[in-house]
């Protein structure tokens, strides 16, 4: 896909889901809607440092508590509108994202997803005993019913996240395809041959992890307005870093269509067997399809339709 | 323009454990010099000291690069790559997931390299008319003898002055290693470079050394002025040939 038809088609989703979503009366699909569109933030936010650099970061769910609860600190002080109090959550996390990559990005492998899982539970912990947002009593946020020429505050923030979404995915394919992208692959390749090769790991490595955890924050600040009462319990919950790696895996890592396909896909599953299932059983579905997609499809389910369609060009 | 690489005084460790101590070494302009020994005596980590991938303990390294004095101990690795000192590390290291030409773009990463990114490019496939045909081709599918020209065409892509390589014969079958060594020998003369090369296979090595130091325990045993005194060597007899 070129460029310009990149930017037309992801345009156009926009405009298609948005024109769609006012013949819904229907609340529920919205905030269903809202949740798979965060995790399209989340998973292609993720795969910038997991897929691109290689490097696992299991702390996405300390990156969205912190977006979630600078809004909660912001709400309680001012009161700025959602656009803000995302630019906000995003500027927050992604200089966290980045304090913590200065001290953590020299290890590597599993002690640098170890770090990062640590990292999310210590936020949590200080968060819990804040008393000012609310402690381990939570907080409640009162939003407006409405909002001029949208409609409903659900309608609104479902059309913010769809926004979101297009910037991540535009931000994840401009990365993918620069010089800056390279150097991450050769990174995720062999560290140590980049850098003699010239390549200046730990800053691209810091960019990385910046703009990461940035946009993890970024899709973290409206959960507040979305949920109307924020605990730190679910603020923090550790589903969303399950999440976030197996989306990117099922999907594949190596192009911003997989975080995308596995986002859309197994977000969607979760919301439709909640509803008709149990809510119980999302985390079990993303377990076995992970199984499934470790056997049938290690690279993914780009890797898997490349695949076919290399072999089959070969063929013909 | 001539680029030269002096160390002195150097020690290293890993954690408490002395590597290297007190080197003293010499690779004046365009000399080709072999820095011999056997497994663990400290080449490699001689290498990554240069190369700023391990900060020494004490000592100097001084590249000069066209006739600029630069100290590159206390530099990041980058910008001893952008002075232009470049490394074939042990092992090749390519990356075997990237094809051919997009290992030699890796190469070119930085900013001055990418300017000449064209010019090089020919060079390269000009030196290794394999690579061109095989550009498209994944890194880590080609064989031990074309990923080694890989390597060497990679390092190439920085314009280095002085070059670094480590171990280029590991790994490779003898007919190989022999046409591997003399392909250093056609680069250093063709691109006047200043070559230090670490190498365990004596034989090959001083066929195209001037000159040649002779590492045990982290210590230079032996600093040999001609290759005929690398030849003659006691120390070489007993550490190489066993007798």
């Amino acid at each position: 896909m070129g460029t310009k038809a990149f930017w037309l088609a992801t345009t156009a989703a926009v405009l298609i889901v948005f024109a769609a979503s006012r013949l819904v009366t229907n609340d529920y699909v919205f905030f269903a809607g809202y949740v798979v569109l965060q995790y399209v933030v989340l998973a292609t936010a993720w795969n910038i440092l997991g897929g691109y650099a290689g490097y696992i970061n299991f702390g996405t769910s300390g990156f969205v508590g912190i977006g979630a609860y600078s809004t909660v600190v912001l709400h309680k002080l001012v009161g700025p509108p959602i656009p803000v109090l995302i630019l906000v959550g995003g500027i927050v996390s992604g200089a966290i994202g980045l304090g913590m990559g200065y001290l953590t990005l020299r290890l590597r492998g599993v002690y640098f997803g170890i770090a990062t899982l640590a990292m999310a539970i210590v936020v949590q912990t200080l968060v819990t005993n804040w008393d000012f947002v609310g402690g381990s009593r939570g907080v409640y946020i009162i939003r407006p019913a409405h909002v001029p020429f949208i409609g409903g505050y659900i309608q609104y923030l479902f059309l913010v996240m769809l926004v979101l979404a297009a910037v991540a995915v535009a931000a994840a394919r401009t990365i993918e395809r620069s010089v800056f992208g390279f150097g991450l692959a050769a990174i995720r390749d062999d560290e140590q041959a980049a850098e003699v090769s010239g390549v200046p790991t730990l800053r691209l490595k810091l960019i990385a992890i910046s703009v990461s955890c940035g946009l993890m924050g970024m899709a973290g600040a409206p959960l507040p307005y979305y949920v109307t009462y924020l605990d730190p319990a679910s603020a923090f919950n550790l589903g969303y870093t399950a999440n976030t790696i197996a989306m990117p895996l099922i999907g594949g890592t190596a192009s911003w269509v997989g975080p995308v396909i596995g986002a859309i896909g197994l977000a969607t599953i979760q919301q439709v067997s909640t509803v008709t299932i149990s809510s119980a059983l999302n985390l079990l579905i993303v377990g076995v399809l992970l199984l499934i997609c470790v056997v049938v499809a290690p690279n993914g389910i780009v890797g898997l339709v490349r695949g076919k369609r290399r072999r089959a060009g070969r063929g013909g | 323009m001539a680029s030269s690489l002096t160390i002195k005084g150097l020690d290293a460790a890993y954690g408490s454990v002395r590597v290297l101590e007190d080197i003293a070494l010499e690779v004046r302009a365009g000399e080709t010099v072999a820095l011999l020994g056997t497994n663990g005596n400290g080449k490699s980590t001689l290498m990554k000291c240069v190369m700023g991938m391990l900060r020494p303990v004490a000592g100097s390294i001084v590249a000069e690069i066209d006739g600029t004095r630069h100290e590159l101990n206390g530099l990041a690795t980058e910008e001893i790559v952008e002075l232009g000192v470049a490394l074939v590390p042990e092992g090749r290291r390519l990356f075997p997931k990237l094809t051919v030409e997009e290992n030699l773009y890796l190469g070119a990463y930085r900013r001055t390299a990418r300017a000449q990114l064209k010019r090089n490019l020919a060079h390269c496939f000009d030196a290794f008319p394999r690579l061109a045909e095989r550009r498209r081709q994944l890194a880590g599918d080609m064989s031990g003898g074309e990923q080694q020209m890989l390597a060497l065409g990679r390092a190439l892509m920085t314009a280095p002055r002085i070059l670094l390589i480590d171990e280029p014969s590991v790994g490779l079958a003898p007919l190989l290693v022999r046409r591997t060594i003399d392909k250093i020998k056609e680069l250093q003369e063709q691109y006047a470079l200043t070559v230090l090369m670490a190498e365990q296979n004596f034989t090959q090595a001083i066929r195209i050394a001037d000159r040649g130091y002779v590492i045990v325990h982290g210590k230079i045993a032996f600093a040999g002025e001609t290759a005929e005194e690398l030849n003659n060597n006691e120390l070489i007899r007993e550490f190489y040939l066993g007798a």
